[in-house]
């Protein structure tokens, strides 16, 4: 990644940390100043589905020609991305524990994302379970792309046939009043990019560290035989 | 002169008082921002990022160094 990148992503969220607390927001009942809980809680989910697609890509890059290095960043892309979905969840559960009344509100969008999560755990599970190489990355490779094509109708299309307390869902004009407030995107398509940006960045550290343990272990083997 | 300092000034509190208006409908913490108190917590939390951020760009600086230790030792190795 390059540096000016990172030098980006870190200047989005010192923006988004400052703007987020002391800009103006529109003034909603029962939202009250949580709200802008959305520029903290939004960006997790944005940031896991840009890794998880990022991961998916790799993994077809292996299937059509199988490398470890696409097998490594299809992997850390996915570790990354599920560590954004549960910090998403957590932040989620917090605050529909102050708008709607519960932490988990049995809401078609958080089971949806609760389902999601599990299907890329058992990605780490399918992953852990094998032991030969080639086979855990073909077999993973399979796999991932199953998740990722079960992940977007349980987050982006059911939840929106169905009737929600989750902002953005069916029979609920939800977020639109606030979406549409131009106040809020100044500071939320920040945080959106300046997280998405600090994933790709904690994701190519894991990669790199994981490269490293790979030739670690074949100058062991060499050295062995 | 004074009379437009004196218009515009009106204006001003009108708009002022308007938005004050506006602000008392929904309960917001405005006593919190009002005392300048937010600030405290834009600076913890801008601690917090900044250690983070520094802390990983030292763990950035680590991975290119164990790399470039590895690259050295590989040849030899083989």
């Amino acid at each position: 990644m390059k540096n000016w990148l990172k030098i980006l992503a870190v200047f989005l969220l010192f923006y988004v940390h400052i703007g987020g607390l002391l800009m103006d927001v529109p003034r909603l009942n029962i939202l009250n100043e949580t709200i802008r809980a959305l520029y903290f809680h939004v960006p997790m989910w944005f940031g896991m589905v840009t890794l998880f697609l990022i991961s998916v890509i790799f993994s077809v890059k292996y299937l059509l020609n199988p490398s470890v290095e696409s097998d490594r960043k299809a992997v850390e892309f996915a570790n990354v991305g599920l560590v954004f979905g549960i910090l998403g969840m957590l932040t989620g559960m917090l605050w529909a524990n102050y708008a709607w009344g519960s932490f988990w509100h049995g809401d078609p969008k958080q089971n949806g994302a609760a389902v999601a999560l599990l299907v890329y755990l058992a990605y780490f599970i399918l992953r852990g379970s094998v032991e030969n190489e080639e086979q855990r990355a073909r077999l993973s490779a399979v796999y991932n792309i199953f998740a990722f094509a079960a992940m977007i109708p349980l987050i982006f299309i059911i939840p929106r046939l169905t009737s929600s307390l989750h902002p953005g869902s069916g029979g609920n004009p939800g977020f639109n009043m606030y979406d549409l407030d131009n106040r809020m995107r100044m500071v939320f398509y920040p945080a959106v990019i300046g997280w998405i940006l600090m994933g790709i960045w904690v994701t190519t550290l894991r990669v790199r560290m994981r490269a490293i343990e790979d030739k670690i272990h074949d100058i062991e083997d060499e050295k062995t035989h | 002169m004074k009379k437009l300092i004196s218009s515009l000034l009106g204006l001003v509190l009108m708009a002022l008082s308007l938005t004050a208006n506006a602000q008392s409908d929904v309960p917001m913490a405005d006593g919190l921002r009002s005392e300048g108190k937010i600030y405290v917590v834009v600076a913890i939390i801008l601690i917090v990022l900044a250690g983070l951020v520094v802390y990983l760009f030292l763990m950035d600086r680590k991975v290119k160094k164990l790399e470039d230790l590895l690259s050295e030792k590989k040849p030899s190795t083989k």
